[in-house]
């Protein structure tokens, strides 16, 4: 029946036509919320630096202590993974991006002997591993589009009660850096133990002016245990930070993408369905001529015309 | 005599400005009013209340869980990773708060996060009743 094809075709443009509606609101809610995340970060950032300039200060003021966080371990075996990425998919790569160096990074550990911890942040994260078989020490979830400080915190409390606790070794911090709105990476850094406050100082960031000469209250060792507690937290926070908004980034790209097949695709089968069109009616016409001619006299000659001229109206 | 304050949290900065006087109570040294021209500073602060006085006299009250305040010749900078303006405790959530941290320290008297979130709590209660801390 050749009209079915041309009412199934025009069934699917409408369809293709409602996914690109959907799609093109997701991208643009991305595009806003990329913003936002961005400016977060921004909101973020005097804490961190102000925090980097205390670290500095305490350093030219010559405290270098042995704190737990500082401890280094002299054979790393077993390593904890904090793995961020998001809850929700249609986001491109960016969860199997971030989900396959964390793996990558595990298999390699085992296959050396290693034991291997997983802290996973992100629901899509969780059901990997999850469906892989992995042990998953504790997950976090709901809050990867938009994560508060609060949540940063909790995480950070777990990290540190295993790696206080000498349950591991090492940890590693897997997320996707926000390097600008074109470009994501996933990457592997080392959280804990944290690097000594020397190193952390001469890394820099902080905005203090390093002179000599401060006093500290209730001593420099002092300050300095209360301070990595709370850097670890804001280089977690940081984490998430970027990982949300990468995560907006990659979800507004894939969705723009997403869009423009829609289009394309609509351009596709409107042509298809013009032509099936088209196709119905020659057939149509060739059924009535073929029809008049075998009849052959003058009543259906009178059909043909009259069937012309209605044509032509 | 002014001098610049900053005071800044991980997800916004609570107060940036000029003022004559910080109030804070940094762990094992008790309260330290800093005015213009104090030493070369870094302190750790306990869960209390920190007062800025502003140029024109007013005084503006926040509650710090936990943080530093570090002062250079001419500015004061609060570090909080949790603070708000007194004015904007919730004083039902905090008794709630309060409450959930007695029963956990109930149940292990000896953690030290629960203990931690209860002098937080007590210190949200204590201000949001009106008395200071």
């Amino acid at each position: 029946m050749p009209g079915g094809t041309e009412r199934i075709l025009r069934r699917r443009i409408g369809s293709v036509k409602n996914t690109k509606k959907i799609t093109r609101a997701m991208e643009l809610i991305a595009a806003t919320r990329v913003a936002r995340a961005q400016q977060r970060a921004r909101a973020a950032r005097p804490y961190a630096e102000q925090l980097t300039g205390v670290i500095e200060d305490l350093a030219a003021g010559g405290a270098d202590v042995s704190h737990p966080l500082l401890r280094e371990a002299e054979n790393v075996s077993r390593v904890a993974f904090v793995v961020c990425a998001g809850d929700r998919g249609l986001a491109g790569a960016y969860n199997s991006a971030v989900i396959r160096s964390a793996e990558r990074e595990i298999q390699a550990l085992r296959a050396d002997g290693g034991d291997y911890r997983i802290v996973s942040v992100g629901k899509k994260v969780a059901d990997y591993f999850n469906f892989r078989g992995f042990d998953i020490d504790t997950r976090y979830d709901g809050f990867t589009d938009n994560p508060t400080y609060e949540n940063a915190r909790e995480i950070a409390r777990r990290v540190r009660e295993l790696f206080d606790a000498g349950e591991v070794d090492q940890v590693e911090l897997i997320y996707t850096e926000f390097v600008s709105l074109g470009t994501q990476r996933p990457v592997v850094r080392r959280f804990l133990p944290l690097t000594s406050a020397k190193t952390i100082a001469d890394e820099g960031g902080g905005d203090a002016e390093a002179l000599a000469g401060f006093s500290f209250e209730p001593s420099p060792e002092g300050v300095l245990e209360d301070l990595l507690p709370r850097y670890v937290e804001a280089r977690l926070f940081a984490a998430l930070l970027d990982a949300a908004a990468s995560e907006h980034a990659n979800r507004q790209r894939a969705m723009k993408a997403a869009t423009e097949n829609a289009e394309e695709l609509i351009i596709k089968l409107s042509r298809e369905m013009n032509r099936a069109r088209q196709e119905s009616i020659t057939t149509e016409i060739m059924e009535i001529v073929s029809g008049a001619e075998s009849l052959n006299d003058e009543a259906s000659a009178e059909v043909i015309n009259s069937f012309a001229e209605a044509l032509d109206a | 005599m002014a001098f610049s304050i900053e005071f800044v949290s991980p997800e916004d900065v609570l107060y940036s400005g000029e003022g004559t006087q910080v109030i804070a109570r940094t762990r094992g040294g008790g309260e330290i009013a800093f005015l213009a021209g104090h030493e070369p500073f870094i302190g750790s602060l306990e869960p209390s209340e920190v007062r800025v006085t502003e140029e024109s006299g007013d005084v503006m009250s926040f509650a710090v869980r936990s943080g530093f305040v570090s002062v250079t010749g001419q500015s004061v900078t609060v570090l909080s990773d949790q603070a708000m303006p007194s004015s904007e405790i919730d004083g039902e959530a905090a008794r709630a708060d309060l409450a959930a941290a007695q029963e956990a320290l109930r149940a292990n008297e000896h953690d030290a996060f629960a203990l931690e979130d209860q002098r937080w709590a007590q210190l949200l209660v204590d201000l949001s009743s009106g008395q200071s801390a």
